[in-house]
C-alpha cells in the first residue's frame, strides 16, 4: 500500500467505528445528533467535499465527486446521519479498493515486462565496472557473467554460453551460443562468461524497442475505452438532471393534483439513483482489462501495440498467411531419393550433389548437406571437371570421368531421357548418367511441427478462413496447404500481387469482420500494413517488421497466432461482460430506486459492489 | 516533437481530464494520458517552448483534476 492508501485506511476505520459507536448512543437532541455524526462524516469526506466545490469553480460540475457530495449532504439534511455518513464511508472504501487492486496488477504486469537491464559490465585494467547501459558506445566490448541479462545487441567475441530467452519470446528452451554469434538484449546469460562487442547503442537495442512498445501500446486506446470515456461525459450529467427531474417533478405534480407533496420521500428517492449511478465500474474496469490483456500478451511472446490491435484481433475472421517462413521453415532439405534399377541411393545422391557442387543456390546446398549427413564425407572438388549451367534446365557436369546431368523435367525432355513421375510433391531434381536416367531426388521446405496446430487453433478461435499466399509453384503450395489444413490457397504470386489479393480479400469480406496477415517481415512490410491487421513473426532483431506490424510475435512459431487470438478473445469477452453487468445492475437499480424499491444500501451495493466485482473479473485477463 | 512524461493520478476518468485539459493547452498538439502505466504523451506544436507549455499544462490538469502530479523532469 501506499502512503497515500494507507491514509485513506486510518480514515475508514476511524470514521467507520465512530458510526457504529455514535448508531448505538441515543440522543434525543437533533442538533447533538447531527454535530456527532458531522465528526466521522468529515473525517472520511472532506477531500470529496473539497473536490467537488473546487470542481464546480473550475467547470468541472458533475463529476463523481458531485455526485457523491450532493448524495450525502442531501441524505444528511433529510436527517438520514448513519445512511449520509455509511454512503460516503463505503464509496472512500471502494475507491481505496480500486486503487490497490489496480496498483498491484500494474505492478504484476511490470514485472511480467521486466527486462530492462540496469547495467553494463566494461573490463577496465582486469576490472569489471558497471556502468550505465546508455553511455556504452557501439563496438565497445561488454562482459556478461552468468545469471547477468545481456544489456546491449552484439557479437560474442569471445567464449560460449546458453540463453535463456523466455523474457523476449516466451520460449522455455534456452538457445546456445558461440564466438562469432548475434546476441538480442534481454536475454539471460545462463552458463559461460561471455564478452560481447555491441553492434548497437543501448536506446536502439532489441530491449529498449521492446520496452518503448509495450509502454506506448496503452496510448492506443480500444473503441471500447472511448466509448466509455464518451459515455461517462454524457451520463453522468444527465443522471444529475435525472435525479433533479425526480426530486421536484413528482412532488410538483402532487400539489397540482392536490395531494400531499412528500418532499422528502422524493427527494431520498432521487439521492439514491446519484449514488446508484456512479459509472467508476466501467471507467475503470475497462482499461484495466486491456492492461492486463497485453500485459499477459507479452509474457507469452506476443507483443501487442496497443490496446485498439487487441480488440481488432478478437474481431479477426480472416487471416491471411505468407508460407515460407512463416507456416514453413524456409529452409531446402532433401526429403525423398528414388533412385532408377541398379543405381543405389547413395550413388544417386553423391552424383547430384557433385554436379551441383559450384553452385550456391539453396537447391544445391541442401543436396550437399544431404551428401554429407548421409556418408559423412565433404565434397571433393577435384572429381568434378567441365561444369556447364544450362539456365532454367539445370547443370551438366563430368564427375569421376562420368557424365551427369541434373535439373528439371525439361532437362530430361531436352536431353530426351525418360524419367520417372515423383508420386509427392517438391521440388525435382532428376539426374542422368552418361545418358542413362539414374533416378530423381525431391527437395521440399520442411513444414513448421506446429503449423497444422496452429490452423486448428485458428479455426478453434472462430476463424472463418485461412488463406494461404505464395510465390511457390502450385503444385508445392497445394501439398503444404492440403497438409496442415489452409482452406484457400493462392500460388505463384509476385509480391506484388500479394497486395492486390490482400486488397480483393479486404473488398469482399464484411465491415465488421477483421483480417489479419501473418508474415516473417522478410518482403512483406506493404502487405501488413495494409491488411486491417499486420501480425510480423520472428522478428527478433528485425526492426521493418517490429515498426510495419501492429502485433509482434517474438519467435517464429505459428501457435503464437493461436495464443495471441485466444488472449484477444478473452480480454474482450471480459470487457463486455463488465459493460452488460456494470449497465443491468445499474440499470435495474436505477429504475427500481425511482419507484422506491431499493433503498440506500442497495444503492451502495450497486456502486462500490458492482465496481470492485468488475475490477476483479477484469484482473482475470492477466491469468491465461 | 513528442515527449513523454510520468504522472501520477488517481481513476481513469481523472486521467481523461487531464487528458482533455492537456489537449486544450495552447502549444499543446495532441496529448494521450494513459491512466495503467501513468504516463502522459504530448505532441507540442513547432516551435513552442516545453518548459512554459507543460507548466501550463500541469496548471490546467490541475484545476480538473486537484491531486493529479505530472513529473515534469
Amino acid at each position: 500500500m501506499t502512503k497515500k492508501q494507507r491514509k485513506v485506511l486510518i480514515r475508514i476505520i476511524i470514521s467507520a467505528v465512530l458510526v457504529v459507536v455514535f448508531s448505538l448512543i441515543s440522543v434525543e437532541n437533533q442538533y447533538l445528533r447531527l454535530a456527532m455524526f458531522l465528526i466521522p462524516y468529515l473525517i472520511i469526506g472532506y477531500d470529496i467535499l473539497k473536490k467537488a466545490v473546487y470542481g464546480i469553480f473550475n467547470g468541472q460540475v458533475f463529476d463523481e465527486n458531485f455526485l457523491m457530495a450532493l448524495a450525502t449532504v442531501g441524505a444528511i439534511i433529510l436527517g438520514e446521519y448513519v445512511e449520509g455518513t455509511a454512503v460516503m464511508l463505503f464509496y472512500q472504501i471502494g475507491e481505496l479498493f480500486q486503487s490497490y487492486a489496480v496498483g498491484k496488477s500494474r505492478r504484476n504486469i511490470s514485472a511480467l515486462m521486466d527486462i530492462r537491464p540496469d547495467y553494463a559490465n566494461i573490463e577496465q585494467d582486469g576490472q569489471l565496472e558497471q556502468v550505465d547501459p546508455d553511455d556504452v558506445e557501439i563496438g565497445s566490448t561488454i562482459v556478461v557473467q552468468p545469471g547477468e541479462k545481456i544489456p546491449i545487441d552484439g557479437i560474442v567475441v569471445s567464449g560460449s554460453s546458453t540463453l535463456n530467452t523466455s523474457a523476449l519470446t516466451g520460449e522455455s528452451l534456452p538457445r546456445e551460443v558461440y564466438k562469432g554469434d548475434e546476441v538480442i538484449s534481454g536475454c539471460v546469460n545462463l552458463s559461460g562468461l561471455l564478452y560481447i562487442e555491441t553492434t548497437r547503442e543501448f536506446g536502439e537495442s532489441t530491449v529498449s524497442k521492446i520496452l518503448d512498445l509495450v509502454e506506448n501500446s496503452s496510448m492506443k486506446k480500444s473503441k471500447s475505452e472511448n466509448f466509455i470515456t464518451r459515455f461517462a461525459k454524457y451520463y453522468t450529467p444527465a443522471v444529475c438532471i435525472g435525479a433533479l427531474a425526480l426530486a421536484v417533478l413528482p412532488p410538483l405534480v402532487n400539489l397540482l393534483l392536490g395531494n400531499p407533496a412528500e418532499w422528502s420521500q422524493w427527494v431520498i428517492r432521487a439521492l439514491t439513483t446519484l449514488v446508484i449511478s456512479c459509472p467508476c465500474a466501467l471507467v475503470i474496469s475497462i482499461p484495466l482489462s486491456f492492461f492486463g490483456g497485453i500485459g499477459g500478451a507479452s509474457s507469452k511472446g506476443v507483443l501487442v501495440k496497443g490496446a485498439n490491435y487487441l480488440e481488432a484481433l478478437s474481431e479477426t475472421k480472416y487471416v491471411v498467411c505468407d508460407k515460407t517462413g512463416t507456416l514453413t521453415k524456409g529452409v531446402f532439405e532433401v526429403t525423398h531419393l528414388e533412385s532408377a534399377e541398379g543405381i543405389a541411393e547413395e550413388e544417386l545422391l553423391e552424383m547430384a550433389a557433385y554436379a551441383e557442387s559450384y553452385s550456391n543456390h539453396p537447391i544445391s546446398r541442401s543436396l550437399k548437406e544431404a551428401y554429407h549427413k548421409k556418408t559423412g564425407r565433404q565434397i571433393d572438388a577435384s572429381r568434378v571437371t567441365n561444369v556447364e549451367e544450362i539456365s532454367g534446365h539445370g547443370v551438366s557436369a563430368v564427375v569421376d570421368g562420368r557424365n551427369v546431368s541434373a535439373g528439371n523435367v525439361k532437362f530430361m525432355e531436352k536431353l530426351k531421357i525418360s524419367y520417372m513421375l515423383p508420386q509427392k510433391t517438391g521440388t525435382e531434381v532428376h539426374v542422368a548418367i552418361d545418358g542413362k536416367y539414374a533416378g530423381y531426388i525431391l527437395i521440399s521446405d520442411l513444414v513448421k511441427p506446429t503449423a497444422k496446430a496452429a490452423i486448428a487453433g485458428l479455426k478453434a478461435a472462430g476463424i472463418k478462413q485461412v488463406i494461404m499466399l505464395t510465390g511457390d509453384a502450385r503444385n508445392v503450395a497445394e501439398a503444404v496447404a492440403a497438409e496442415i489444413g489452409v482452406d484457400v490457397v493462392k500460388s505463384e504470386l509476385l509480391p506484388a500481387d500479394k497486395v492486390a489479393e490482400v486488397e480483393h480479400l479486404l473488398a469482399a469480406k464484411s465491415d465488421r469482420e477483421r483480417l489479419a496477415f501473418v508474415g516473417d517481415g522478410i518482403n512483406d512490410a506493404p502487405v501488413l500494413s495494409r491488411a486491417d491487421l499486420g501480425i510480423a513473426m520472428g522478428a527478433l532483431g528485425s526492426d521493418a517488421a517490429i515498426e510495419a506490424a501492429d502485433i509482434v510475435l517474438m519467435d517464429d512459431d505459428p501457435i503464437k497466432i493461436a495464443t495471441a487470438m485466444n488472449i484477444s478473445r478473452k480480454t474482450l469477452r471480459i470487457v463486455h461482460q463488465n459493460i452488460v453487468f456494470a449497465l443491468v445492475v445499474k440499470f435495474s437499480c436505477l429504475g427500481l430506486g425511482a419507484v422506491g424499491f431499493v433503498n440506500m444500501w442497495w444503492a451502495i451495493f450497486a456502486d462500490v459492489g458492482v465496481m470492485i466485482i468488475a475490477v476483479l473479473n477484469a484482473t482475470r485477463t492477466l491469468k491465461s | 516533437m513528442k515527449k513523454t512524461y510520468k504522472i501520477e493520478v488517481d481513476c481513469a476518468a481523472c486521467a481523461a481530464k487531464m487528458e482533455d485539459a492537456a489537449k486544450k493547452t495552447a502549444g499543446v498538439k495532441d496529448a494521450t494520458v494513459a491512466f495503467m502505466p501513468q504516463k502522459m504523451k504530448v505532441e507540442f506544436d513547432e516551435g513552442a517552448d516545453v518548459a512554459s507549455v507543460m507548466a501550463e499544462v500541469l496548471k490546467n490538469c490541475k484545476k480538473v483534476e486537484s491531486d493529479c502530479e505530472i513529473f515534469l523532469s
